[in-house]
């Protein structure tokens, strides 16, 4: 479907006017945000430097460009164990609540006997799961993993079952009248049916799998960006902790970035309703 | 034309005429909610012989949509006997007797029209298609949409897609075309436009097809009998032949006798409410 040339020249002149003007918009979408952090950023350094805020109750951007700067390795070296954990923990959690969810519509029973206990765990704060588990799974990668993965579970579980029930209730009489399989109607109909459900718990898991991680590793950890978040609060080096703060921050933007770019190749088909 | 010759193999595949495609006996369905019994259809009888066309008509609450679920084995009856083509409907369904359009098209929105069209060729263990079986791209420019192929469901107007579905229903040559009010939701230029082209690919293909609607001057239209329904519960109350030529388009609507006989059934349909 393209959209032939026009030939009349008023016509011309109003399309390339509306071409200049969605090319401003464009700019303009792109501009804003970087006015508004650039002016953030003044606001602070200004605050900073105004009160003579001291450098142990909080530093000034430049100190901590600086500390990320000149700490760069040592930054990036507990990036890496927080990656792991926040991205095993994102898998394992998701991969169990599609798997569960897959059990509830198929077992009416099991989701009657287990989801009020799954409702009772999730209500469990964060800060008071990860003790607990450190005690059951010690002190290395596994209670950070399990932590992210607690943490990605519900809300990934809530939409899959959401996804897999609600499907068009015409086109599951369809796949009846064509004798379907239960196995095909799962395949064919439910589980495509569940991905617009399932990507909007993955973008929520993507960003609190780090926390998770990072939660877990405030207890008993001495590598990570949870550990190094304490120890730097604990020395008043505040411009470390700033620049870990951000690392982290960055590392959980970026995650939320590539599962929204596989949202979008994956849900390519599905149009625009399901975006 | 290509288009002729692939539908011959619907045609050469309609097979045993002896049985009439449907045989319904006193069938009455009930259904149990919590409070009540609801009764949706009352020994309701009627036949229609291989290639016809009937037209159910009734207001809503008439049951029209359950007996054709009865007929596609997606309802068992309560009581009575419902034949398709000399056996149970679960036959006809397991042999691939039946295609069945919906109301809303339900088209899997994330496969394009071709890939929606062959649906039934991937599940239920599949419709084997023959060498001169039409293609589902076959069935695609039967139904107008040739040059559509690739586009998704949300690309296409609600016509459209219901003209997808047809092709769908029609892939493998069934027996017997079972239609739930497929064009209610469409406004009338494009209700009146596939109106005509059902009666065309009915002519051509040669199907028996059963169609649910509450418009009177469709099933006048469209059938070759209407079979009238009344509601709470549904009972027959007349089966009308429809005795307008065979080769009919729409201007057949303003002949006087497709008048008399659309006043016909609208007085009956008007009984109804008194």
């Amino acid at each position: 479907m393209s959209i032939a040339a026009p030939l009349d020249p008023s016509l011309m002149a109003a399309e390339s006017a509306f071409r200049a003007e969605q090319r401003r918009k464009a700019l303009r979408r792109r501009i804003m945000p970087v006015i508004g952090i650039g002016s953030f950023l003044l606001l602070w350094a200004g605050l900073v430097y105004g009160l003579k805020v001291p450098p142990f109750v909080a530093p000034s951007p430049f100190a901590v460009a600086a500390t990320l700067w000149a700490k760069a390795p040592m930054l990036f070296e507990n990036l890496v164990p927080t990656m792991i954990e926040a991205f095993s923990g994102f898998m394992l959690g998701n991969l169990s609540a599609i798997l569960i969810a897959t059990a509830f519509v198929y077992k009416k029973s099991l989701e009657e006997a287990f989801f009020p206990v799954i409702v009772i765990i999730n209500t469990i704060p964060v800060v008071a799961k990860a003790p607990i588990l450190v005690l059951l799974l010690g002190n290395g990668m596994e209670p950070k993993i399990a932590i992210a993965a607690l943490i990605c579970f519900f809300p990934t579980l809530v939409n899959m079952v959401r996804g897999l029930q609600s499907v068009n209730p015409q086109a599951m009489e369809l796949m009846r009248v064509l004798s379907a399989s239960q196995r095909e109607i799962f395949f064919k109909l439910r589980l495509p049916n569940s991905l617009p459900y399932l990507f909007s718990a993955l973008k929520i898991a993507a960003s609190t799998a780090v926390i998770g991680a990072i939660v877990g590793e405030w207890i008993g950890s001495t590598v990570g960006i949870g550990a190094l978040i304490i120890q730097a609060t604990y020395a008043f080096d505040s411009a470390l902790l700033y620049a870990t703060v951000i690392v982290g921050s960055c590392f959980s933007v970026a995650f939320f970035l590539l599962i929204t770019l596989i949202e979008r190749l994956t849900l390519r088909r599905h149009g625009p309703a399901a975006q | 034309m290509t288009t002729a010759s692939a539908l011959s193999g619907i045609a050469a595949s309609r097979g045993d005429t002896t049985w009439p495609a449907i045989a319904c006996d006193d069938v009455t369905v009930r259904f149990i909610s919590e409070s009540r019994v609801v009764t949706a259809l009352e020994k309701v009888s009627f036949a229609v012989a291989p290639g016809g066309f009937l037209s159910l008509l009734g207001p809503s609450g008439c049951g029209k949509s359950t007996l054709l679920r009865v007929v596609a084995d997606l309802i068992q009856p309560s009581s009575g006997m419902m034949r398709v083509f000399g056996g149970t409907p679960e036959e006809a369904r397991t042999a691939r007797a039946l295609g069945f359009v919906f109301q809303d098209a339900a088209l899997l929105p994330w496969r394009n029209a071709i890939d929606n069209v062959s649906l039934p060729l991937e599940v239920g263990g599949g419709v084997k298609l023959g060498p001169n079986d039409p293609k589902p791209v076959d069935l695609l420019r039967l139904v107008g949409l040739s040059g559509w192929e690739k586009s998704y469901p949300h690309e296409l107007s609600g016509g459209m897609r219901q003209r997808v579905a047809i092709a769908r229903a029609l892939l493998g040559g069934p027996k017997l075309l079972l239609m739930d009010e497929p064009f209610g939701a469409l406004d009338e230029i494009t209700r009146d436009r596939l109106n005509e082209e059902l009666r065309r690919i009915w002519m051509e293909t040669g199907t028996t097809i059963l169609f649910v609607t509450h418009s009177v001057y469709e099933a006048a239209y469209l059938g070759e009998q209407v079979l009238v329904l009344s509601p709470n519960p549904g009972r027959v109350v007349e089966c009308v032949d429809i005795d307008l030529p065979r080769d009919r388009d729409l201007s057949v609507r303003d002949t006087s006798h497709f008048v008399q006989l659309a006043a016909h059934l609208r007085g009956m349909l008007g009984r109804m409410h008194a």
